[in-house]
């Protein structure tokens, strides 16, 4: 019983299904239930945690980067799977503790002060919850301050910052210098990203990582995990 | 189920006075000057017609000067089918060309002599020795019977090939005037099972190409429904002239009731005025004469409307299809032909360059987006022509098929709906719903429906272009995969009823020693 629940979760990570309105890629999905309903289901039923997340989501998600790469998948299908797996997270989320299982870190992602370009870091957050981060986003032009802060208050292992344009990238390098001045440098990896930003611009303002989309993202956080 | 193509909302170049000042024009230039025929039996059709004939020479002479009067035109408009069926080896691959309705299908054309081969080499910096790149290297090669086989199953395996126009002139040794037709004919039927289409060398070999098809095509009758092969006669010799051999063998296509193309290819600015009135004009006389002379011969009989008006290039007046003209001319035509409900065959999608690259892509794109925009029903010159016409290049063709099929779902009509709209007001709803809102996963669908476009399958992936390479690999990949021959029987009965085949092409390519 609990091996045929897993065995959906798995298939519907692989569909990219959130929840019952989903379609899907297959025909004839929608209206049946998705991960979200499924992972309720199995919480309710008692199947534990761990098989939950290790066989259903994590075997799901192994096979969406499997097919991805064999370019029978494309990017859209992958964020389709990454948020049903990301969504999946947040409803066991208050189960994990108890459970005995630890998240893989937790990530603050931020797009800086003065732009409110946020697709690309939409698209980091749902790469990073599918991979089983917990990703709190502080919105758009934030200041570097208001980011040192929220560093300080939530203790995550990674900040994520992401700007579009060239005359906001120089808020990364404020926003890393808050750190400092915060005493906050050493206790969170700093990853960038964005359209203008490059490997030698992170280093440059003394970040750690440098991601050129988001699955470059997701391995850099991983890297440093 | 017969090949769609794409239906297209028309581009108009000319409005509707416009039409009617070529047409009146074409009227007067058939009564004076009037058309030189060189063939005595089109001049007494001419005559018998309603067209005043004069001889212009003496007695025994072989030129006569045909005023043709507008009702012999009007008439001959009326009767030519507006609907014309080009068949295939399956059916399926058929074209159902209507004047009616802007639909285009592409083709092949020309009857180059020369096939261009792409290898890919490796080469070394100079600079850097340690740096290695591979390059295009191209070589120029005859046109044979065997590479005429080989464009025809490439046809087969490029889905934006609607209509195997041969696009390759066999110059084997053993080839010869008497032979060319029956072995051009099953070169190309033997190798693809699309429309094919190809001119006729000598009128001898008519009946025995016509048997061939109907032996293929399953018996007379069928032949008749499902005409796996069509004509083109170059009748005009421009400005303005029957040419007396190839008349003829209208004549005689015309009188076996064979879908035939009237074409008409003249240079603007060397046999036409190089002026857009004036060679739209002559071009329109030109063919119409053609389609005259058809339904006067055999009313009814399947004609296209074959526009194939060039530019001269002023240094040398060659062709220059890369010059805007080319586009102009031609998409003027496919308005006269809707004017007349004649099925229009244009042309498109040639390049003055000698091998791919940057100049050949962007002059063929040129001429391909605005004339498949203004709607002929079959147009032709569409894959792999290089040189002027002079050369075929297979890989090119690929990068031709791609860029095809990108170009039909630019110029397909819009498809908003109700149906669609409600679709879409659902998304919205829903993507507003979330924190991310974005609305990729809704694209999964579309993308595995084929509603919108695939990724560009030849993209770079560095510093260097490696397009030509990557349609290399696509075209090996195809001539790897196996040929769709005409079964055994049927070449088996072929080979005994029509003479002249050679004996190797009844050989499955896949048992050829190479």
């Amino acid at each position: 019983m609990s091996e045929d629940i897993i065995s959906l979760i798995r298939e519907n990570v692989i569909q990219g299904r959130v929840n019952a309105d989903d379609e899907g890629m297959d025909e004839g999905l929608a209206g049946q239930p998705g991960v979200n309903e499924l992972v309720e289901k199995a919480l309710a039923e008692g199947v534990s945690v761990a098989d939950i997340i290790n066989k259903g989501l994590t075997a799901g998600m192994s096979e969406v980067g499997k097919k991805f790469e064999a370019k029978e998948y494309f990017i859209p299908d992958m964020l389709a799977s990454a948020e049903a797996v990301g969504s999946a997270m947040e409803i066991l989320e208050p189960h994990l503790a108890r459970s005995g299982i630890a998240a893989k870190g937790t990530v603050l992602v931020a797009t800086v002060k003065g732009d409110l370009h946020d697709i690309g870091k939409h698209i980091v957050s749902i790469l990073l919850r599918g991979a089983g981060y917990i990703v709190k986003d502080l919105g758009n032009d934030v200041e570097p301050q208001a980011i040192a802060e929220a560093v300080k208050a939530e203790k995550p292992q990674f900040l994520g910052l992401s700007a579009l344009l060239t005359s906001t990238m120089v808020h990364m390098g404020e926003t890393v210098e808050a750190l400092k001045e915060s005493g906050l440098r050493d206790s969170v990896k700093v990853i960038i990203g964005g359209a203008p930003v490059s490997e030698d611009f992170a280093r440059s303002i003394g970040a750690d990582g440098y991601g050129a989309d988001g699955f470059q993202a997701v391995a850099m956080v991983q890297s440093l995990t | 189920m017969p090949r769609h193509g794409v239906l297209v909302e028309p581009y108009r170049r000319l409005n509707g006075a416009q039409i009617e000042k070529a047409h009146r024009a074409s009227l007067d230039m058939l009564l004076a000057p009037g058309i030189i025929c060189y063939n005595r039996e089109a001049a007494e059709v001419f005559g018998d017609g309603g067209a005043e004939v004069m001889p212009l020479d003496e007695a025994g002479g072989r030129r006569w000067l045909l005023k043709i009067p507008e009702r012999v035109i009007s008439e001959a408009v009326a009767a030519a089918p507006t609907v014309v069926k080009l068949g295939a080896r399956d059916e399926d691959n058929s074209l159902v060309l209507d004047s009616r309705e802007p639909r285009v299908r592409f083709a092949s054309g020309s009857e180059a002599n020369n096939w261009l081969d792409v290898d890919v080499e490796p080469f070394v910096s100079k600079r850097d020795p340690g740096k290695e790149m591979a390059f295009p290297v191209f070589s120029v090669q005859k046109g044979t019977v065997e590479r005429l086989e080989r464009a025809a199953h490439l046809c087969e395996h490029l889905d934006s090939w609607d209509g195997f126009l041969r696009p390759v002139n066999i110059q084997d040794g053993d080839i010869n005037d008497a032979n060319k037709d029956v072995n051009k004919f099953f070169a190309s039927l033997n190798n693809t099972s699309r429309h094919v289409m190809a001119g006729l060398t000598d009128l001898g070999q008519l009946d025995n190409v016509v048997r061939m098809a109907e032996l293929i095509a399953g018996g007379e009758d069928r032949f008749r429904e499902n005409p796996i092969i069509s004509f083109i006669t170059s009748v005009i010799k421009s400005p303005l002239q029957l040419v007396g051999d190839t008349t003829q063998k209208l004549i005689e296509i015309a009188r076996r009731g064979i879908p035939v193309v009237i074409s008409s290819a003249p240079q603007g600015g060397s046999t036409a005025p190089i002026i857009e009135a004036g060679i739209v004009a002559q071009v329109n006389a030109e063919i119409l004469t053609g389609v005259a002379l058809t339904q006067m011969v055999n009313s009814g009989t399947p004609v296209l409307y074959g526009s194939v008006p060039g530019r001269a290039n002023m240094d040398d007046l060659s062709d220059s299809y890369g010059a805007p003209e080319f586009s102009q001319y031609n998409i003027d035509c496919v308005q006269m032909a809707r004017y007349y409900g004649l099925p229009s065959y244009s042309s498109a999608g040639v390049s003055d360059a000698d091998v791919p690259g940057i100049q050949a892509s962007v002059e063929r794109l040129f001429s391909h987006i605005p004339v498949a925009m203004s709607g002929p029903q079959y147009l032709h010159y569409a894959f792999g022509l290089l040189e002027r016409t002079n050369t075929f290049c297979p890989v090119q063709a690929v990068l031709d098929n791609t860029h095809i099929g990108m170009l039909k779902r630019l110029v397909a009509q819009p498809t908003i709906s109700d149906s669609e709209v409600s679709e879409c007001l659902e998304q919205v709803r829903r993507v507003m719903g979330t924190s991310h809102k974005l609305y990729v996963r809704f694209v999964r669908r579309a993308l595995r429906s084929g509603e919108i476009s695939p990724p560009y399958p030849f993209e770079s992936t560095g510093l260097t272009d490696d397009t030509l390479l990557r349609a290399k690999e696509r075209m090996d990949e195809i001539m790897a995969l196996p040929r769709r021959h005409i079964d055994e029987e049927t070449v088996e009965r072929v080979y005994q009823q029509v003479p002249g085949l050679l004996p190797r092409l009844r050989v499955p390519a896949s048992k050829r020693e190479v």
